[in-house]
């Protein structure tokens, strides 16, 4: 298969045919199915999709972060380009290991959704940048303090000196998740995983911490795996997108062709149903139908019970082969297949 | 900090008011009159005769004729203003006499049973939730089964029996025999410490078993919390990311109920100094039950209760230094 | 309201009522089936029932169980180590138990009377023996005894120091230490219910106060708190009226945890309800609370019930072991380590301690099986 290919050059992270399922007391959930993404030099890629399929997962699964009762099935491959120039499957890593700590925070680093939670209550903001920093820079406590309240000035933070000080909770919302732009900036990674960073925050400040996000990656040149259920927030970030559900990826293309001319039903819905302007922080609930439980995942297409298209006896037997409609633009799904045959 | 001291002072002060009071009205629970006790306690043996006059000489000395609030006051008065608990009749002198020394030993048992309970659940209860489902997770938990189910002064006897039979030697008591009257020196507190070191064991094993469920119960949520997968995703080396981050947070309930493990030691501290043969306020407290010699047993009763009330007192401060979120909800 | 509104109601009033009780049975039975579900699976809670069940029987027929009543003194047999019966000896095996002979003879240096085993006597085990008289669960006067010599005494766990059968006194204790424990918490229970809903009812200032006022004695160490209570018992007293003064006293102090955790049950139940009384609609409140609420209710007082009984158990040895709990002729398993109160005892006859190991596995019993009650009645997996 293709995890045997090497990865290219222009490629810094290269996911083969990624599976992933958890032990749980239910039975065996396969939360990611097979799933191809690769994310290039300085660009970002956005991964969108409701919640629940699989974004999290298989983002995470990239710095080895899962939980014990996950499986990374052994077909799976995962290639990243090192700072070193060395290439690393990352699915072959110790866990543990001094390598796997490296790279984690030091080479791909990570933001959350809820800022609050992803800082300890009873640590300075401060204190936890500088144990960041001194993980991964060869600096002194002082040195990484300055580089601390730095880069707080960096990401608009005013009274960086104060904040540094601070505790969590003394924050507002949009503040911390700055801070924690912040704490994964500090340690100079060539990848930024966000996984949701603006959902938990009203209108204006979302703005604010895209185009925030913007500004830094062109100043320091990394890449962004920009992961969000939201289709209007994606286009203002991403160069490429992927469509998820389900574990599944539906479509992908560049960010015009999925906006301009999304082929798949699943991402048809998924733009008509942005929230305006005015709803831009709640959840997506527009699409008609729920989602299947992960433990009786639908046998083909996944997305097949919801589908205003659906087609009995073709949908619901295996599922659609990709359809590569031009170079970079792919849909998985039967009414493209036909055209093609 | 100083209103928050503050507001903690007045809160203590005003449970303790309360507690005089239920104190003192179990001091007036047995039949009978102090008086009698009294007279009957100085005259046994003499063969002098009592008569109605003089047990009535006797209750107006004490002020035992008058009404009972009266008399709550004038001995909470004496407590708070003197330092004076009364009289002890079956010792024939004041309770502060009686008291007095047993007041440190007491303090001893109960900061050397802390100690030991926090040494061994602290550790202990973060190393099975981090080792969860393991042979040694299960086999602590059956430890904290039995701590719930052998009481303390049971466990007492047993290690008594064994040390007689097996070590032919006592592990009771205090201070040993050369000691017991001297006065003190360095070598006396060092005998004291040896002799504390079998009483603190017995007296944590419980409070060590519901320390240790708690420990580990709050290690697992924590470390579920997203933080640590923060502090992960950073690359912070996996046994500093358990003490810094999720251990960090699970001493915090050990220290805010630090109060409820004191009053379980002085809850079990009788029963277990009375098989230990330990000379302090639980041993005398229960004497002083059974002798029915009230004012002793309340003035017990209150100075435990105060240690109590106190603890808990020290365990708001504490916890308002470890975290700092008390602090801005005290204002 | 005129008659044109009433009549739709009225018609279709049995209908929703069928439905809704229907849905209720439904509700209230899978709820226990699925309680008794979860405890079928957790082993170590049904051992604890087991155990439980094991001793509250033998408790209840102590005389019939036990060969001798608990105060028989044997009085040449003083001290006599516990007797295992044994199938086998010199003479080969038999399939009827015996005991060996024992002989008591006077130890001319201590001048104290020693028992030494003759196992050149055989003294077989009988069942359903005749023996001393009692009254079955107080009423049926009988001599029928479980097991039992024909001739001779048998003594499975020793003798005391007054030469008292100490299993036969152990089941007795059984009987006092575990029915203490039940009234005690059924008390305590009753006054829960009835403070708590008082609080709860006039709300307000009384709550408060009585809230305050069980903090207060929450902060009093709770044994030295018992004993003063204890201590005012007077000498005068009957056993049975020290019996009862000694439940009152345990479920004194033992109500105002219950009352806190019924009456935050309540609330929340209450929070609960509204959805189900929309969903049901057309069932009267009374119908709700007894069809619905009260088996949620129950199932959440039973497990609290059994969670306090080892507390109530183990105040009461620690009190009758002191000797301000229960007094002889009362035997309960405090009362019976009273004996064992010193090491010199206890290193001299070690069998004065075995009423111990039947307080230690009756509160295990019922911790093991408060927990996987608790399990299986988890509030959040049935209400969820
Ligand atoms: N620790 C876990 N144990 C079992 N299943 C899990 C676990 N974490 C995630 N899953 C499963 O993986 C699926 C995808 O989760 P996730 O990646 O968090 O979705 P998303 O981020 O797209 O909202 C979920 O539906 C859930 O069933
Ligand atoms: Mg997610």
């Amino acid at each position: 298969m293709a995890n045997t290919k090497e990865i290219t050059k222009d490629n810094l992270l290269e996911v083969r045919n990624l599976k992933i399922s958890f032990k749980t007391d239910e039975g065996i959930i396969t939360a990611v199915d097979g799933i191809d993404f690769s994310v290039k030099h300085g660009q970002t890629l956005g991964i969108v999709g409701e919640s629940g399929s699989g974004k999290s997962v298989s983002t995470w699964s990239i710095m080895r972060l899962l939980p014990k009762n996950s499986i990374i099935d052994k077909g799976s491959s995962i290639q990243f380009h090192r700072k070193s120039g060395k290439v690393v499957e990352m699915t072959k890593l110790k866990a543990n290991s001094r390598e796997l700590r490296k790279i984690r925070g030091g080479e791909v680093a990570l933001i959350f959704q809820e800022p609050m939670s992803s800082f300890s209550p009873v640590y300075t903001i401060g204190n936890q940048i500088v144990e960041a920093v001194l993980q991964h820079r060869d600096v002194s406590k002082e040195e990484a303090e300055e580089i601390a309240v730095d880069m707080l000035d960096r990401v608009g933070i005013s009274n960086p000196r104060q904040r540094f000080r601070q505790y969590p909770f003394e924050l507002s919302g949009g503040m911390r998740q700055r801070a924690m732009i912040a704490v994964a900036l500090s340690m100079n990674p060539s990848l930024l995983i966000a996984d949701e960073p603006t959902t938990s925050l009203d209108v204006t400040i979302q703005a604010q911490i895209l185009e925030l996000m913007n500004e830094l990656q062109e100043e320091l040149g990394m890449s962004i795996i920009f992961i969000t259920h939201n289709l209007g927030v994606i286009a203002q970030v991403a160069d490429e997108i992927e469509v998820m559900y389900l574990g599944k990826i539906l479509e992908r293309g560049k960010t015009k062709e999925i906006i301009q001319q999304p082929q798949h039903p699943y991402t048809q819905a998924l733009l008509e149903a942005i929230p305006r302007l005015d709803r831009l922080g709640e959840r997506l609930t527009a699409i008609s139908g729920d989602i299947p439980s992960p433990l009786s995942r639908p046998v083909g297409c996944p997305f097949y019970t919801r589908c205003e298209k659906v087609m009995p006896g073709i949908c619901d037997i295996e599922m659609p082969k990709p359809t590569q409609l031009s170079e970079t633009h792919t849909v998985y799904c039967f009414l493209h297949e036909e055209k093609d045959v | 900090m100083v209103k928050f001291l503050f507001q903690r002072t007045i809160g203590m002060a005003i449970t303790m008011f309360f507690v005089s009071i239920m104190v003192f009205v179990i001091m007036e629970l047995p039949p009978g009159d102090y008086a009698e006790r009294w007279a009957f306690r100085k005259f046994s043996g003499t063969g002098a005769q009592i008569t109605e006059a003089d047990l009535d000489n006797i209750r107006a000395n004490f002020g035992l004729d008058r009404p009972a609030p009266e008399r709550y006051f004038k001995w909470i008065s004496g407590i708070v203003l003197h330092g004076d608990f009364g009289e002890a009749f079956a010792f024939q002198t004041s309770v502060n006499n009686v008291i007095g020394q047993k007041i440190w030993l007491t303090l001893a048992i109960l900061f050397s049973t802390l100690i030991v309970t926090y040494l061994v659940a602290i550790p202990v209860g973060i190393y099975a939730a981090i080792r969860r489902g393991s042979a040694e997770d299960y086999a602590l938990t059956v430890f904290s089964y039995l701590g719930f189910a052998l009481p303390n002064f049971l466990l007492a006897l047993v290690l008594l029996y064994v040390s007689i039979t097996v070590f032919d030697s006592s592990v009771g008591g205090l201070f040993s025999p050369e000691y017991a009257d001297a006065p003190w020196s360095i070598a006396k507190a060092k005998d004291l410490l040896g002799h504390l070191i079998i009483p603190a064991i017995i007296l944590a094993w419980s409070a060590t078993a519901f320390q240790l469920q708690t420990v580990r119960a709050t290690m697992l949520d924590e470390l579920n919390n997203l933080s640590v997968t923060a502090a992960r995703a950073r690359g912070v080396p996996e046994w500093k990311l358990l003490l810094k981050y999720p251990a960090r947070l699970a001493i915090n309930p050990v220290v805010s109920t630090m109060s409820f493990d004191a009053n379980r030691i002085f809850s079990e501290l009788p029963i277990v100094a009375l098989v230990l043969g330990l000379p302090e306020l639980g041993e005398l407290l229960l004497k002083s039950y059974l002798d029915l010699d009230m004012f002793v047993a309340g003035a017990i009763l209150l100075i435990l209760t105060f240690m109590i009330v106190f603890m808990n007192f020290l365990s708001d401060i504490f916890l308002a230094i470890l975290d700092p979120r008390v602090k801005l909800i005290e204002g | 309201m005129t008659p044109t509104d009433l009549s739709p109601k009225e018609t279709q009033a049995p209908i929703n009522q069928m439905e809704s009780e229907e849905a209720q049975r439904y509700y209230s039975a899978t709820q226990f089936q699925l309680i008794w579900w979860r405890f079928r699976k957790h082993r170590l809670a049904q051992v604890g029932a087991i155990i439980l069940i094991t001793m509250a029987v033998i408790g209840l027929f102590a005389e019939f169980f036990g060969p001798y009543t608990g105060t028989t003194r044997v009085s040449d047999a003083v001290l006599v180590r516990p007797q295992a019966p044994q199938f086998c000896n010199d003479d080969g095996c038999t399939l009827r138990p015996f005991i060996p002979g024992v002989i008591s003879e006077r130890n001319p240096e201590t001048l104290r009377m020693e028992t030494k085993i003759d196992p050149s006597v055989r003294r077989d085990i009988y069942f359903f023996v005749e023996g001393e008289e009692y009254k079955l669960l107080g009423k049926f006067k009988t001599n029928i005894h479980f097991f039992g010599l024909k001739e001779g005494s048998i003594h499975l766990f020793g003798t005391d120091s007054l030469g008292r059968d100490i299993f036969s006194r152990v089941l007795l204790a059984t009987r006092t230490s575990l029915s203490i424990g039940i009234f005690g918490v059924v008390i305590a229970f009753v006054l829960a219910l009835v403070i708590g809903g008082v609080a709860g009812y006039f709300g307000g200032g009384l709550d408060y106060a009585i809230q305050r006022l069980t903090e207060i004695v929450r902060v009093i160490p709770v044994i030295p708190l018992y004993m003063g209570l204890a201590a005012a018992f007077p000498k005068e007293w009957s056993s049975t009226q020290v019996y009862f003064a000694m439940t009152l006293v345990l479920a004194l102090v033992g109500w105002p945890t219950l009352a806190r955790r019924i009456r935050g049950k309540l609330l929340s139940l209450r929070g609960e309800d509204y959805v189900i009384a929309a969903n049901l609609a057309g069932a009267g409140p009374s119908r709700i609370i007894g069809r619905h609420l009260l088996p949620a209710f129950m199932s959440y007082i039973i497990v609290d019930l059994v969670i306090s009984f080892p507390f109530m158990l183990l105040s009461e040895t620690a009190l009758s072991f002191v000797g301000l709990g229960l007094r002889p002729p009362t035997v309960s398993w405090g009362v019976l380590l009273q004996d064992a109160q010193t090491v010199r005892a206890i290193e001299q006859a070690p069998w004065l301690f075995i009423p111990a190991i039947f307080v230690v596995v009756a509160v295990l019993s019922f911790t093991v099986l408060g927990d996987g009650l608790r399990d299986a009645a988890d509030p959040y997996q049935v209400s969820g």
